[in-house]
């Protein structure tokens, strides 16, 4: 926690886990889709559930998925900016087992139908914590730079990708893989000290095993 | 590392750094950042805190419609002229009301520490500046005091209302505001310790009740509480009133009595105001809508 964390973040009240947190969340989904979604489910569970709508939860949630940072005040018209942007969108209640009080599950859909399921905490301070990605379980912040590496479970794929890592001087602060089952998909997450060029993500995913490269550039979030 | 008041003072002190300098170079090597990068980051969040008091206008009303409008009630009545308080304690609370119901109105606003406290630290500082003209420079170091001190909190205690109450919340934010307030009047880091160790004195063992779960009420009207604590912890410092019990051994006391609040007394509306027969058929209403 840095001093800006005690005075900031900028944002759209009432509540920094509740709108400020969600809206992150809901820009994260977006970003890891790579585009506005067309289409979008967003289950909400513990007090975001219950004090959500108060608080602008779903207006945030529904704000982020549209590019709003924390600090857009087009947050509480979110759902006209939705309708007008095109994007449908369903909020609904879901009672998920051993999560954090205030998550939401998030999937989305681009216009070629290419989904994306998310569960995302808000952990208080506007600060997030991605739980799931597509089933996999996973935990990152978006506080760095960070690379989703969707790969065959086969030997090398992990040495292919941080050598290339390293001859680009790019540093790994933080990393994980999990996979479904032997041989199957296995989910990479990557995170970096220094951005990654748009070339450079190109080159990670040409490597022999890699099915697809997601990149979160944390600048996208300095709110 | 920014983890005790003493630490920050004894530094202060031994390098003969002003207190705020302190802080400044700490964000400096945490961040790795230049002195111009974050005191360029500082002066956004103060043109934020005078946006956001600009684009008060008192005609918003929450979701919940519980609040909104009494900052600009508060307002008119300061200005005939008759209030108790005098000029700047009026306007300090008309501004912590204005903030604070600008952010359950959904407006842009900076949390400092929270959201739900946000009205506490502007309300102190935004009527002095307009009143003394404070240099851009003065304001910053200000800024700096205060979020030095609040992170200090953070680490030894909280300053979430969920794990320590309103008095992590709204004390927080009334220690971080006094603090500031002695630095902008010359006092140096032993009087901004006094004056912290006060504020959170003052306001140790305050509850987390919101009506409804909402940051509405009581949360708007403690940010006047909090605004007014600052103030007179500050001038009690500048005094040269001491706190018996150290500034630390204060923060310690506040996380420990956070810790052993009920649950229902941190930020799950089962309890305190939440909980009164009032306080549930807002709740009833609400969830009709």
């Amino acid at each position: 926690m840095d001093i800006f964390d005690i005075l900031g973040p900028i944002m759209v009240g009432p509540s920094s886990s509740h709108t400020a947190g969600a809206a992150r969340i809901g820009y994260m989904a977006r970003a890891l889709l790579g585009e506005q979604p067309v289409k979008a489910r967003i289950h909400l569970h513990g007090s975001f559930a219950e004090t959500g709508a108060g608080h602008g939860t779903d207006r945030a949630l529904v704000g982020g998925l549209l590019g709003m940072k924390p600090d857009d005040l087009r947050i509480p018209a979110a759902f006209e900016v939705a309708e007008e942007a095109g994007m449908e969108y369903t909020i609904d209640v879901v009672d998920l087992r051993e999560a954090h009080p205030n998550t939401a599950v998030v999937e989305v859909w681009d216009k070629t139908g290419r989904r994306l399921q998310m569960q995302a905490s808000s952990l208080g301070g506007g600060r997030i914590m991605v739980n799931q990605l597509d089933g996999i379980t996973v935990s990152f912040t978006g506080n760095y730079n960070t690379l989703l590496i969707r790969n065959q479970d086969a030997y090398g794929a992990v040495a292919a990708v941080t050598g290339q890592l390293s001859r680009m001087r790019i540093n790994v602060a933080n990393m994980s893989l999990c996979r479904h089952k032997r041989g199957g998909d296995a989910l990479m997450v990557i995170e970096t000290d220094q951005h990654l060029r748009p070339l450079q993500v190109d080159t990670l995913r040409r490597l022999n095993s890699i099915l697809s490269v997601t990149y979160y550039d944390k600048e996208d979030d300095d709110a | 590392m920014l983890d005790s008041m003493q630490g920050i003072i004894t530094n202060s002190e031994e390098t003969g750094k002003p207190f705020w300098e302190v802080i400044l170079e700490e964000d400096m090597t945490e961040r790795q950042v230049s002195r111009q990068q974050s005191m360029t980051k500082m002066l956004s969040v103060w043109q934020a805190m005078e946006e956001a008091a600009d684009s008060y206008t008192g005609s918003r009303r929450s979701v919940s419609g519980l609040v909104g409008g009494d900052g600009l009630k508060m307002r008119q009545y300061n200005r005939k002229g008759k209030n108790l308080s005098g000029d700047y304690m009026g306007e300090v609370i008309a501004q912590a009301l204005s903030m604070a119901e600008s952010n359950a109105c959904m407006r842009r606003i900076v949390a400092a520490p929270t959201a739900g406290a946000c009205g506490v630290l502007p309300a102190v500082l935004l009527p002095l500046c307009h009143r003394e003209k404070l240099s851009q420079q003065q304001i910053l170091e200000a800024l700096y005091v205060a979020s030095g001190i609040g992170a200090v909190i953070a680490h030894r205690a909280s300053i979430s209302g969920a794990a320590g109450g309103c008095q992590a919340e709204i004390g927080s934010a009334s220690a971080m505001a006094a603090g500031a307030l002695v630095a902008l009047r010359g006092g140096d880091g032993r009087k901004i310790g006094h004056a912290v160790a006060m504020t959170l004195k003052n306001l140790m063992g305050l509850v987390c009740d919101p009506v409804a779960g909402l940051v509405e009420v009581p949360c708007v009207k403690r940010n006047v509480i909090g605004a007014m604590n600052a103030v007179s912890a500050a001038d009690m410092a500048l005094a040269g009133i001491e706190s018996r019990i150290p500034v630390d051994e204060v923060i310690d006391a506040m996380g420990d009595v956070g810790r052993r609040m009920p649950v229902e007394m941190r930020e799950t509306a089962l309890g305190g105001l939440a909980a009164t027969p009032t306080g549930q058929a807002v709740k009833e209403k609400l969830m009709k809508q």
